[in-house]
């Protein structure tokens, strides 16, 4: 059956069954492939998106709950993303880059609605992102720099 | 070392379609047949090319698979160094596996260290052609002329010609002998020993990377397997029926398990597959099947009891390994003090976050597969061995590896899309899914170690004894295989770095049960466990300080290996480690419920020692800090280098604290980052790198050798903090996380 989706302001028709995940919906259907798969499960974030703005893994919410709403992927461009990469490649952050895509959503999610962070802040943001090659530290740094970039151009 | 050869401009024209002309340079690299992998015999006419265009543009080949370690930055600004190319001009295209590249095997930590002078050679090469290009239009000798960032420079005159406006001139010049090639000094380096960002920064952070899993081809169809819980079982009888049912769902077929034969390849484990036209529809396809499986005979291992075996046998003797030394049981007679311990690490799955996958077109009389492999050469023999095509008619993409970690050195899942693609006669891409990747995998052995040792009473190491039985890599490709081989013992059990009068190796038995394959680090991860671990043990038995122990141990500067080409010094163990105590403060009085422990571990041929801060409070250990320090030779990208070693600090630690794979009844138990789990950013603690200055080395390992310290320098730290030894991994199976 035909759904519409909204994805970074962009209207998608498919035919597609409601229990499909989003994420499948988006990267097999639609043919976005930045948002990620890794586990199916929510547990490492690879595939997160921001749905009306709130982080969402998109392996575990079905097409159905996205029809009527904003979907935001890393295809798409905001001003906290847009400092955010900036802030990636200042850092040289990523390894193998597979998990940056949801890193980066849920660091927008986090400067979304908070404009300073503290670690902590990130720590409890940033757990449901796993990076097996080990880029915290580096993210962390990052996300620090990105509200820096922000303030200067203030 | 390396050979350059022409490429004629027809070959040139096929190769890359390039109407506009330009420069193309081949290079032969040496192969590296000392190492420990398996090879597949083959002949090495290899290529690495270079490509200048007139617009100055300037593409450069990687020939080893980007997995995260740079390699695609790292070996493009060896080239662009020699070159005197400016790097905004660099773009970098990854090459097909074929083998006139050179050995494209991805591991081992050596691409730099294999690769490192031939990409030179091949941009000094580039660069003298063009000099003699411009020496040729001003009429002048080519000594008058110098390269300097994509110019051609007249020192007489000052005059400048761009690369891109000699291309066609350079074109005609004859190759310069390898000999009347000139290297620039250290001291002159552009891009060596300096730091540049990834080449794929934009592509990372905008999600456009293609990584294997996003590879999409017209009409290509999407595959998830069912394979056998228990090692090489198969399929009794299937039912379909739900399968059938699921939307999206087209084919289901059974794959027999493709065996490889004795000493090389991977083959694939077989099972039941589901065909659909999208990876969803696969995955809830393969969840309908109803399976009846033949488990065959290792449907009783048993992980626990395994594990208990290979205790009690490193309690027993074992067979003694060559390099034993002096007499061990003489010692313990005459020492008051001895100790022993035994050490346990269990299997382990790399679990790189893209799983394994790989897309297939079998055209008849040819193949093509798009796939985020390590080895793309061993694939591609593979290939043409089991499908019986001709290698030249087997193309080998190589995507970027959303992680490798050793996983994606074993074309298993190569070889079942391209057997799909041969029965449905279309493009397929096979998905495994996160419980796949932890079920079925080339698993890190489990591993037992006896240690024994004696001390004098002025606290000398009199004596050591070390047994250790290890699930052999070997068994994948020869099967009862049931000892660790010479290469695996060589992975820090043969060639620690300690002056042992009295020492002695022995090798006990354990059988492979399961698919045995390398993780990031491979065998060192237990020699750097037991090893540290018990010196450790015997520093606190004597009541020195661990860091001062150490030294002793390590004792006078010499060289462990002398014919390697890479002479083992313990003066270079014993500089990093003295440098990280003292990054670390090492000795200063630190607040209560905190403990710092040490470890040190040369592998890939590179110098580590890492100090680790922890607290324990109420039984929970947090770790606080990390201060590693390398010594990899000449450190070609630094930045890089420590990007590196931060990830194998993250990486050790989910070694030690979480990582274990266990099975009943012949299955594994785990299924997917809920009980397979990793170090998060919660639990990441502050990070420390150090690189030695050794720019006047040859360049060694960095990918890999972070990791062997982690696992002993925490329960080192731990047992400084709250006085209790953990000898068995991972730590949360102790209450500890």
């Amino acid at each position: 059956m035909n759904t519409t989706l909204s994805i970074n302001g962009k209207s998608y028709t498919v035919d597609v069954q409601d229990d499909m995940p989003l994420l499948w919906a988006i990267r097999d259907i639609i043919g976005l492939t930045g948002t990620k798969f890794g586990c199916g499960v929510a547990q490492c974030g690879a595939c997160s998106i921001l749905i009306n703005g709130i982080l969402t893994k998109s392996c575990s919410m079905p097409v159905s709950y996205g029809v009527g709403k904003e979907m935001f992927t890393i295809e798409g461009a905001s001003e906290n993303l847009e400092f955010l990469r900036e802030a990636w490649n200042v850092g040289n952050v990523p390894q193998c880059g597979y998990c940056q895509s949801g890193q980066l959503i849920a660091a927008t999610a986090l400067l979304d609605k908070n404009e300073s962070p503290t670690d902590e802040d990130i720590d409890t943001a940033m757990s449901g992102n796993i990076c097996r090659c080990g880029t915290y530290t580096r993210i962390k740094k990052a996300i620090h720099k990105a509200v820096a970039l922000k303030n200067e151009t203030i | 070392m390396s050979k350059i050869q022409q490429i004629n401009r027809r070959d040139f024209v096929k190769l890359f379609g390039l109407a506009s002309g330009g420069i193309l340079l081949g290079c032969n690299v040496s192969s590296d047949t000392k190492e420990f992998i398996p090879q597949v015999e083959g002949i090495f006419t290899p290529n690495l090319f270079v490509q200048i265009q007139k617009d100055g543009n300037i593409i450069l080949l990687a020939s080893r698979s980007e997995m995260g370690q740079g390699i695609r930055t790292s070996l493009a600004s060896a080239i662009a160094d020699e070159l005197e190319a400016d790097w905004k001009y660099i773009t970098v295209k990854q090459a097909t596996g074929n083998a006139k590249y050179g050995n494209q095997n991805t591991d081992g930590s050596r691409s730099v260290r294999t690769l490192l002078e031939p990409m030179r050679k091949m941009g000094a090469t580039a660069k003298m052609m063009l000099i003699t290009a411009a020496a040729k239009k001003w009429n002048i000798a080519e000594t008058d002329c110098k390269a300097e960032n994509h110019f051609i420079i007249n020192k007489n005159t000052n005059d400048k010609i761009f690369f891109g406006d000699l291309v066609d001139e350079a074109a005609k010049v004859k190759i310069p002998s390898e000999e009347s090639l000139t290297l620039k000094k250290v001291e002159d380096f552009k891009y060596i020993g300096k730091t540049l960002k990834s080449v794929d920064l934009k592509d990372f952070t905008h999600g456009t990377a293609t990584y294997g899993i996003d590879v999409r081809i017209p009409n290509m169809k999407f595959a998830a397997i069912a394979r056998c819980p228990v090692t090489f079982g198969s399929v009794k009888s299937v039912d379909d029926t739900s399968t059938k049912k699921v939307a999206g769902v087209e084919n289901i077929i059974q794959l027999d398990r493709i065996v490889p034969p004795i000493g090389q390849f991977f083959g694939a484990l077989g099972g039941v597959a589901v065909i659909a036209n999208n990876t969803w529809s696969a995955f809830q396809g393969k969840l309908g099947l109803d399976i009846e499986w033949d488990y065959g005979e290792n449907e009783s291992f048993d992980s626990a009891e395994f594990q208990e075996k290979l205790t009690r046998r490193v309690h027993e003797k074992g067979k003694l390994v060559p390099g034993s030394s002096g007499n061990v049981f003489a010692a313990f007679k005459d020492s008051e003090n001895t100790i022993e311990a035994a050490y346990t690490v269990p299997f382990l799955v790399h679990a790189p976050m893209e799983v394994p996958n790989a897309t297939a077109w079998f055209k008849e009389d040819e193949i093509e597969v798009w796939a985020p492999v390590q080895d793309p050469q061993t694939a591609r023999a593979e290939l043409a061995h089991f499908f019986e095509i001709p290698i030249e008619k087997i193309t080998i993409n190589v995507t970027f590896l959303g992680g490798g970690f050793g996983r994606k050195s074993k074309s298993d899942f190569v070889v079942e899309a391209v057997a799909l693609s041969k029965k449905i006669k279309a493009p397929i891409q096979v998905v495994w899914t996160r419980e796949d990747d932890i079920k079925q995998s080339f698993y890190h052995a489990t591993s037992a170690q006896y240690l024994k040792g004696s001390l004098s009473a002025d606290g000398k190491v009199t004596g050591w004894l070390q047994r250790v039985a290890v699930p052999s890599i070997t068994s994948s490709f020869k099967p009862l295989s049931d000892y660790a081989s010479g290469f695996e013992l060589g992975q820090g059990f043969t060639n620690n770095p300690y002056k042992l009068d009295n020492f002695r190796l022995e090798n006990a038995k354990a059988e492979s049960h399961l698919r045995i394959g390398w993780l990031r680090s491979v065998v060192h991860i237990h020699s750097g466990f037991g090893n540290n671990s018990f010196v450790d043990e015997l520093a606190n038995a004597a009541n020195i300080d661990p860091v001062q122990f150490h030294l002793n141990l390590i004792g006078k500067d010499r060289i462990i290996q002398g014919k390697s080409d890479y002479p083992y010094s313990t003066k270079r163990m014993k500089d990093v480690l003295k440098n990280t105590a003292k990054m670390s403060n090492w000795g200063l009085e630190l607040p209560v419920n905190h403990g710092m422990g040490i470890a040190i571990h040369y592998s890939f041929y590179s110098y580590v020692a890492t100090v680790v801060e922890v607290s324990v409070k109420n039984g929970n250990v947090k770790i606080e800090n990390i201060w590693t320090t390398i010594d990899c030779g000449l450190a070609l990208n630094k930045d890089n280098i420590k990007n590196q070693l931060e990830g194998a600090a993250i990486f050790g630690m989910s070694i030690a604290l979480f990582g274990k794979i266990s099975t009943k009844n012949g299955a594994v138990e785990q299924n997917n980052f809920f009980d397979y789990q990793m170090t998060r950013m919660k639990d990441t603690p502050k990070i420390h790198i150090d690189i030695m200055d050794k720019m006047h080395e040859p360049p060694t390992g960095v990918g890999e050798p972070g990791v062997p310290v982690m696992a002993p320098a925490i329960c080192n730290a731990i047992f400084n903090a709250s006085g209790k030894r953990y000898r068995t991994l991972p730590l949360v199976d102790e209450g500890l996380v």
